[in-house]
């Protein structure tokens, strides 16, 4: 099990506990604000923006190539910008935090 | 405004009905929101019917639009296995199928589309032939595709549809035949290039596209399928997957005395003839300012995004729909992302990425208006492409198809 904590535009903090699937599969499932997650996942939509804790990348790892291009030109980037449909759910994720990029 | 007594009744529980719903809540509507669909599951994503999901062994809950806690969360009535079989605009009320009648405030037509099932001789007694659509047609195709022990899969129709369904299907282990009519595969929504390309990659996958096959009839002896073409050829199936096309669901609004185009006509907000009327998705026939003609769409971007306009339109907040159509497709390790409208272009340049076979990009421009781009396996000419049709920028078209020219927009700027 891992607990994942989002935070949303609103500054909602909303704490999820699941073992696998995708990170914004969890967050759409359970209605976070902000991930909408509209391409169902496959990295065409970037509606699934969030920027990982700076402390906490070593759990999620860099965004991939495909990611980054994505939000290239997205005006709420930065270095701990992920797409949170290509974050897989392990135990090691456990304690992540995320804000919502929106 | 709203309040208790108010009705919003969306006809259609898919993309843009779904969006529309959850739109709404957000929005601050306080009166009911009901939600009818004939499709009895829990409302799912459609594009990965022809992708992931048909070679996944994941179940439809794996692929839901919102879990079925969110519909209780934000109070919407969802209704499933419930069709719409009337509007009475007059006293703004629907019938639906289990004969209950429903008196609406407002009313959302996003009845989508249903697939085009040509009338070709022999069709309907064939076995095992589906069109894809919905969760259960998936079910039924793999159904049939497991129970069969030579697999031969003939996919009639090369459009984006028949071309994912016959990536997946080979996946899956199946032998895979692609019929298409025309001279070429994609004909009507891409550039030649990009149509040769897409032979291109079936072919190296195994698969057979065949183009210019006019399917004339099919035979069948109750097991398997013979695929006849206009030009005597013949293809044995054990199932057929019919890819041709779609046809609007506007015989609701027809039948409510709504004016029908192609499609269901809608001003900027999204709404009918009839100002208790929105129509939504991919039923409804838009102005697209950018490109300053009317269109209709089959695409989630559109969906989404016009749910969310009238959304606010029927919480009385003045929007305009005003977005950059964008759509993506998915085929063995190609991601294509399209932005944008090609139509009407007289000028291709391609961009093709050094040392990388599959990453490439085609910009189409009228004169030197870039009007839209394909980006295979590259997201940045995808966002960079958005960028500059969005901008209306001109751009340097010689750095563009450079490729030593790093793909930056400040690079390529005129
Ligand atoms: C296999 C496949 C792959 C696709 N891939 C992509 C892709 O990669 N990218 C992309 O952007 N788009 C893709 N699309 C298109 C996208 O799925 C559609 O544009 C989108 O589903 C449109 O949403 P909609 O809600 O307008 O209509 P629909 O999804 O067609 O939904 C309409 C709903 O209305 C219901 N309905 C109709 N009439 C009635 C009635 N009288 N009473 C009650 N209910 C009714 C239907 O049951 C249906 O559920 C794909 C579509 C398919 C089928
Ligand atoms: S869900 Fe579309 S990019 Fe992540």
């Amino acid at each position: 099990m891992a607990k994942i904590t989002f935070i949303t535009t609103d500054d909602e903090n909303i704490t999820l506990e699941a073992d696998s699937g995708s990170v914004m599969a969890l967050a759409v499932e359970n209605g976070v604000q902000g991930i909408d997650g509209d391409c169902g996942g496959v990295c065409s939509c970037a509606t699934c923006h969030v920027h990982v804790k700076p402390e906490h990348m070593s759990k999620t790892g860099d965004a991939s190539e495909i990611e980054q291009d994505m939000l290239e030109l997205d005006d709420n980037v930065n270095e701990f910008s992920r797409l949170c449909c290509q974050i897989e759910i392990t135990e090691d994720l456990d304690g992540l935090e995320l804000t919502v990029a929106g | 405004m709203a309040n208790n007594q108010q009705n919003c009744i969306v006809i259609g529980a898919s993309h843009a009905g779904v969006n529309l719903a959850f739109a709404l809540r957000k929005e601050g509507w306080e009166g009911a929101i009901t939600l009818f669909d004939t499709d009895p599951t829990l409302p799912y994503h459609r594009p990965p019917l022809s992708k992931a999901y048909l070679t996944s062994d994941d179940r439809i809950e794996k692929n839901l639009l919102k879990s079925a806690d969110s519909y209780q969360k934000q109070d919407i009535d969802l209704n499933l296995g419930v069709s719409v079989s009337t509007i009475s605009s007059t006293d703004n009320t629907i019938t639906t199928s289990d004969g209950n009648t429903h008196h609406y405030t407002k009313l959302v037509i996003a009845t989508g589309a249903r697939p085009f099932i040509p009338p070709i001789p022999g069709l309907k007694t064939a076995t095992n032939l589906y069109p894809l659509r919905t969760a259960a047609d998936v079910t039924n195709i793999k159904t049939a595709l497991h129970a069969s022990d030579t697999k031969r899969v003939v996919i009639i129709g090369g459009g984006y549809i028949g071309l994912e369904t016959a990536a997946s299907m080979k996946k899956l282990g199946a032998t895979v035949t692609v019929l298409e009519r025309e001279e070429r595969i994609l004909a009507r929504v891409t550039a030649p290039v990009m149509s040769e390309f897409f032979q291109k990659l079936h072919a190296e996958n195994g698969v057979e596209v065949l183009t210019q096959k006019d399917v004339s009839n099919i035979t069948s002896d109750g097991a398997q399928n013979i695929v006849h073409c206009a030009d005597g050829s013949q293809y044995p199936a054990d199932v057929i997957v019919v890819g041709v096309g779609i046809r609007v669901n506007t015989e609701l609004a027809d039948a409510a005395g709504i004016k029908l185009e192609n499609g269901i006509p809608v001003d900027e907000a999204a709404r009918t003839s009839d100002k208790d009327i929105y129509a939504i998705g991919d039923c409804s026939f838009h102005f697209n300012p950018h490109y300053g003609r009317n269109i209709r769409l089959e695409s989630v971007q559109n969906a989404v995004d016009q749910a969310k306009i009238a959304a606010a339109s029927i919480c009385e907040k003045d929007v305009s729909y005003d977005t950059l159509p964008w759509f993506w497709s998915d085929q063995y390790d190609v991601k294509l992302q399209m932005v944008g409208l090609s139509q009407g272009y007289n000028k291709i340049l391609v961009r093709q990425e050094p040392d990388e076979g599959h990453k490439f990009s085609v910009w189409y421009f009228k004169d030197n208006t870039l009007l839209a781009v394909d980006a295979v396996n590259n997201a940045k000419a995808y966002v960079v492409g958005t960028k500059f049709i969005k901008g209306g920028d001109p751009i340097d078209q010689t750095k563009l198809v450079d490729p030593n020219v790093e793909f930056k927009p400040a690079n390529l700027i005129i």
